[in-house]
């Protein structure tokens, strides 16, 4: 059990710094998107049920009701990235960002 | 909280237009009731009557604020079949994230970054009906390999922002509309 809780820790983890080095590297906020909003909603996932899987020792009743908050939490993460993800995309769209393209590094 | 729960109840796209009558009604008003009864059993995790009593209490209260909420469109045995359906999709969905994580991860690291880049717009026209079904699809686009949904017209048209060549392939999308239209009851 505490090799797969760490495992699924280090896996979130490794998510976040490719998220975090996405967020650096790419080269404008459309793309920048991709990474924050795909790697982060991942690594939180990971990590969550990590801590929900980790809260479970002796299987009581108040554990197992703490592990299903936690990964109410996780549901929730779930629902209201892609939305948070959409919402801004959208808003900068409208308000005439252009994406970046091929092209643009060319010149 | 009431989020949550609301949106578990709101699976119900394809029934709009139908007035609901009375049974629909009470079926509304004691699904929101069960459903906020087990969220509150659930974060409250006292089982005593005082606890139980407020919960009951509370639960009936919000249930019969909120019933006018759902009860046009609401059908139960629709809402069971779409949570079921959510059993084979969710999985798939997941594993689809941790591809398109992957997908990313390696792009976000690769020294050549820049030549593989191609972000571009793709106008992609869906055959889902329900708002419920629609938003799913959105949400997966968003999750899923490259591609994030700016824009969803009234009509069905889906603005996807796509971070390369590869991923704003139409066939992609297409099969996981055909997923999403099996888990709503569509197809």
């Amino acid at each position: 059990m505490t090799v797969l809780i760490v495992v699924l820790l280090i896996a979130g983890l490794l998510f976040f710094v490719g998220g975090t080095v996405g967020i650096l590297r790419f080269p404008d906020f459309y793309t920048r998107q991709h990474a924050a909003g795909k790697m982060d909603s991942l690594g939180l996932m990971l990590v969550t049920l990590a801590l929900a899987l980790g809260s479970l020792h002796s299987y009581s009743l108040e554990e197992i009701f703490t592990a299903i908050k936690i990964m109410l939490i996780m549901l929730f993460i779930f629902l209201a990235s892609p939305t948070a993800t959409h919402a801004i995309v959208d808003a900068g769209l409208r308000a005439g960002l252009r994406p970046w393209t091929k092209e643009q590094r060319e010149e | 909280m009431l989020n949550l729960e609301s949106h578990s109840r709101h699976h119900t796209g394809a029934g709009r237009g139908r007035q609901g009558t009375s049974a629909h009604r009470a079926g509304a008003f004691w699904s929101l009731f069960v459903g906020l009864m087990v969220l509150w059993v659930l974060l409250s995790g006292k089982l005593d009557a005082f606890h139980l009593g407020v919960g009951v209490f509370c639960c009936l209260l919000v249930a019969a604020l909120c019933t006018d909420l759902f009860a046009d469109h609401f059908d139960l045995r629709k809402v069971i079949r779409t949570l079921y359906g959510h059993l084979s999709y969710l999985p798939w969905l997941m594993w689809q994230i941790v591809v398109a994580n992957l997908h990313v991860f390696k792009l976000a690291l690769h020294p050549k970054m820049y030549d593989k880049l191609d972000p571009h717009l793709v106008r992609f026209h869906t055959r889902l009906q329900g708002p419920y079904a629609q938003t799913s699809f959105a949400q997966s686009i968003t999750l899923t390999p490259g591609t994030i949904t700016v824009r969803v017209l009234p009509d069905g048209v889906f603005i996807v922002h796509a971070v390369d060549g590869k991923s704003g392939d139409l066939s992609a999308l297409r099969d996981m509309e055909a997923r999403v239209a099996r888990t709503f009851g569509e197809s």
